[in-house]
């Protein structure tokens, strides 16, 4: 009796814990000033409140089923994974794109190289050469900027 | 405890969804709404899973499995496509 009484407390704060992480997330992405501070509320605050829905969700048909759930934690682990990637992928595009920052955000410059920001050519790797085989090297023509 | 609860996480995550798809409207540049999008879909499977907890069914589990897939891998593909111009080179 007393084991279900607890297991219903701890539920309900994970349901509302993840309610209000998801809301916190969402809040952030709509009152910050850049795009590169409204990219930290989703990929944390929301990431950590699906968690938490999810986990109550787990916990709730493990005990009323009375069976091991292990598909939300699948879900869950795959959010997990994918959150920071997206994060990353996003950030690199609006560095790409050159948006719109405030002074506040802008990191020092050498923290990023010219070519993550869009500001040069890609490099390109050194090509491999035979060992003793050595040909005569041809100048590449220098492409137009 | 549950109910209230769950209607207490549903209005949350619903306030949430709003402002997702205000920012998704007034979202200046392209970035913002691709952020927004990402997001939507995010709190999407939290409300399945909440519609799934008031049925007390577990139908749409695969649902949401799926929404979190298709999910990232579009996020993926327009993020190449506006880093790259092109999706697969």
């Amino acid at each position: 009796m007393t084991f279900f009484v607890i297991a219903e407390g701890v539920i309900a704060f994970l349901l509302v814990a993840g309610g209000i992480f998801a809301f916190t997330g969402s809040l952030g992405m709509l009152q910050f000033k850049d795009f590169f501070m409204r990219l930290h509320g989703p990929t944390k605050g929301t990431t950590l409140g699906i968690g938490c829905v999810l986990i109550a969700s787990m916990l709730y048909f493990t005990i009323t089923q009375r069976e091991f759930h292990v598909q939300e934690l699948l879900i869950t682990l795959f959010l997990f994974i994918s959150a920071p990637v997206t994060g990353h992928m996003l950030a690199k595009t609006g560095l790409h794109m050159h948006l719109r920052f405030i002074t506040g955000t802008r990191g020092s410059t050498p923290e990023f190289r010219d070519e993550d920001v869009g500001q040069s050519r890609v490099a390109r790797p050194a090509k491999a050469r035979h060992p003793w085989k050595t040909r005569r090297q041809r100048k590449r023509p220098v492409l137009p900027r | 405890m549950l109910d209230t609860a769950l209607m207490i996480s549903l209005m949350l995550i619903v306030l949430a969804m709003a402002m997702n798809i205000y920012r998704l409207a007034i979202g200046p540049d392209i970035p913002d709404r691709l952020l927004a999008l990402d997001t939507l879909y995010v709190n999407s499977i939290a409300l399945i899973v909440l519609l799934g907890l008031w049925l007390n069914t577990k139908t749409y589990f695969e649902a949401a499995m799926l929404i979190a897939m298709l999910g990232f891998v579009s996020t993926m593909a327009i993020c190449r496509y506006l880093l790259r111009g092109d999706i697969i080179e």
